[in-house]
């Protein structure tokens, strides 16, 4: 355990700038994200290799969109978690925990070193994201009912004529659930445009890949026919995925959904496309590998 | 005796649905296409902004809900008691229970005397279901003046409630501006040889039972348990003790209901026999007052488990 707590990693970026409360006097630039981005990986591993359970795969492939909404759009107070005016953040796939709970570290709603309680007893980071946790908006860990919460959270601050606006991330295979589509069906009937979806679009569920457990495609298209705008992107490339939330916040009159295309396991090549990861932690030794290949990829970008 | 005033329950609470949401601009309502059914409808026409009707999509509503109390709406979700509980009982139980959001679910056309139907459409598992839920209000009112005071509760009080209503119009049982307290079991008539437990459209067949048992000279208290959860152990517990006997009453399944909480409570708190009126099995197309017939929800049924509970007191 020891070891694993000097293995918590931190982000030159956070050690710089105090408070990421949306109005940063600099604002980090896209190799501050990359950086950010891999203290998160290595902390999703830490984490769940120091309790040996949780989700390590679909957290890693939702590392990159995550962390250029948190660090780049999101506005919050880490300070003031309940501050009224902030931007919500809804995960959906809320097995992902620890995606959500090494991002919200990083920002500063609480210390890093409590990621190593994670799914431990009298801890505040559940092993499915719950409000208790400074930061969190919703209680999840039953699929498909992100989307409906985001979308009751959306419609109270059009009521109070309230600027901040509502963000869910859903999974794909999330989408298999029917409550998905009515929450998206409603979404277009009220023409909710202070919403926007993110897709993590990583191939796999559970299981087995996505389109071999239950086919999604023309899964943008379906999304349209329900009405919604629906942007493709490279889901871990960061220029891409600001291009596409630039592109969804643009739009009017409509909700809109962004499909980033991910690698489910990202960053660490014995879990990339690799279903037993889904819900399976890495051993000590597997963690010493996969920490050397994101330091390796972060010299790369440095380069 | 008089001929007693008819009101429909589900038509109190559109009333004072509209009344609170008058004073609290916090309200919104949301519904699943039976707003004409189930009372909404005039808030949804004087409210059209802070009236969402999702369409036929249960389980969208109920997180829907649950995102609206937690940027500080007082949501109300209504529809009838079988799509209200189990169909999105997945969503209640995480979007509204587990984070305790301020999510009122006002349900009609529960039980029984929803009537010709048949038996998809009479919910006769809701309070078990909503029970199971640690932390939710219960409340299952008699009378259209009770319901008018248990919908001002809930709609003051924080944390998720539901409340269960039927179709049909209930005799008048309480004058209006009686006083009403959540959570305590309400006295109606006294009595010290046994007790009618009873909720809802029982209650007022209770009193009918209570005065047949006077005529045998057999004086039966009825005590009205519009509230489920929390339960009035304390006042189950009293009444237990002071007549030695129990009667549960109620237009739901035999298990997981009223009888469920007051067997538990009074075999920890003041063991008496208790004896059930309740439903035994699913039920089928009818008239109500055929339904109550053929199912057991009688008057004479509850004379008959009063004088069984008092022959097996010690």
């Amino acid at each position: 355990m020891s070891e694993l707590k000097d293995l918590i990693a931190r982000s030159r970026w956070s050690a710089t700038h105090a408070s990421a409360n949306g109005t940063a006097k600099v604002p980090p630039t896209v190799a501050d994200l990359a950086d950010i981005a891999s203290v998160v990986r290595k902390n999703i591993l830490v984490m769940t290799t120091a309790v040996n359970s949780g989700h390590p795969g679909g957290s890693l492939s939702a590392t990159d969109a995550l962390v250029t909404l948190y660090f780049k759009y999101l506005r919050y107070r880490p300070s003031e978690p309940a501050w009224p005016s902030r931007d919500r953040f809804v995960m959906s796939k809320a097995h992902a925990s620890p995606v959500v709970y090494a991002v919200l570290a990083e920002a500063g709603f609480f210390p890093r070193e409590e990621l190593l309680t994670f799914r431990r007893i009298d801890s505040r980071i559940q092993g499915h994201t719950h409000i208790k946790t400074p930061g969190v908006e919703f209680s999840g860990g039953s699929l498909g009912q992100g989307l409906s919460f985001g979308l009751g959270i959306a419609l109270a601050a059009r009521l109070d004529g309230a600027a901040h606006r509502t963000w869910v991330m859903l999974g794909d295979g999330e989408c298999d659930e029917g409550q998905v589509w009515e929450a998206a069906m409603s979404a277009a009937h009220y023409r909710v445009d202070n919403i926007t979806a993110i897709v993590d679009r990583n191939n796999g569920q559970n299981d087995r890949h996505t389109n071999e457990a239950m086919g999604l495609e023309p899964f943008a298209d379906k999304w349209r026919a329900f009405g919604w705008e629906a942007i493709e992107c490279d889901g871990h490339d960061i220029a891409s995925l600001a291009a596409a939330y630039d592109t969804a916040l643009a739009v009017k009159g409509k909700p809109a959904i962004v499909i980033a295309k991910t690698v489910k396991g990202k960053g660490v090549s014995f879990m990339e496309n690799n279903m037993a990861f889904h819900g399976k932690a890495a051993t000590m030794d597997e963690l010493r590998q996969a920490f050397d290949e994101i330091d390796a990829a972060m010299r790369r970008v440095a380069v | 005796m008089t001929t007693p005033t008819l009101v429909a329950p589900r038509e109190v609470f559109g009333k004072t649905l509209l009344y609170m949401g008058r004073k609290d601009p916090r309200i919104v309502v949301l519904g699943a296409d039976l707003n004409k059914s189930t009372g909404a409808w005039a808030f949804m026409q004087e409210f059209p902004g802070r009236s969402f009707d999702l369409g036929i999509a249960e389980q969208n509503m109920m997180s829907m809900a649950a995102g609206f109390a937690a940027s500080g709406k007082i949501p109300v979700t209504t529809t009838f008691a079988v799509f209200g509980t189990g169909r999105p009982y997945d969503q209640i139980r995480l979007s509204i229970a587990q984070p305790r959001q301020n999510v009122k679910i006002v349900v009609t056309h529960a039980g029984l005397l929803t009537g010709e139907d048949g038996m998809s459409a009479e919910s006769i598992e809701d309070i078990a279901l909503m029970l199971a839920l640690p932390g939710f209000t219960v409340a299952v009112p008699s009378d259209g003046p009770e319901t008018d005071a248990v919908v001002r509760a809930v709609l003051t009080m924080e944390g998720p409630a539901f409340v269960r209503l039927p179709r049909a119009a209930l005799p008048v049982i309480h004058r209006d501006g009686f006083s009403f307290r959540l959570g305590k079991a309400e006295t109606m008539r006294p009595g010290d040889d046994v007790a009618i437990v009873a909720c809802g459209a029982l209650v007022a067949i209770a009193l009918a039972a209570a005065e047949h048992l006077a005529r045998e000279g057999v004086q039966a208290r009825v005590v009205n348990l519009a509230t489920l959860a929390p339960l009035d152990e304390e006042g189950l517990a009293q009444a237990a003790r002071e007549t030695g006997a129990v009667v549960t009453a109620e237009e739901h399944f035999i298990r997981g209901g009223l009888n469920s909480v007051v067997s538990q409570a009074l075999a920890a708190r003041a063991p008496v026999p208790v004896e059930a009126v309740a439903l035994r099995s699913y039920g089928e197309s009818g008239k109500p007052t055929e339904l109550f017939e053929k199912y057991g929800l009688t008057p004479a049924n509850i004379v008959a488990a009063a004088k069984r509970a008092i022959a097996r007191k010690r």
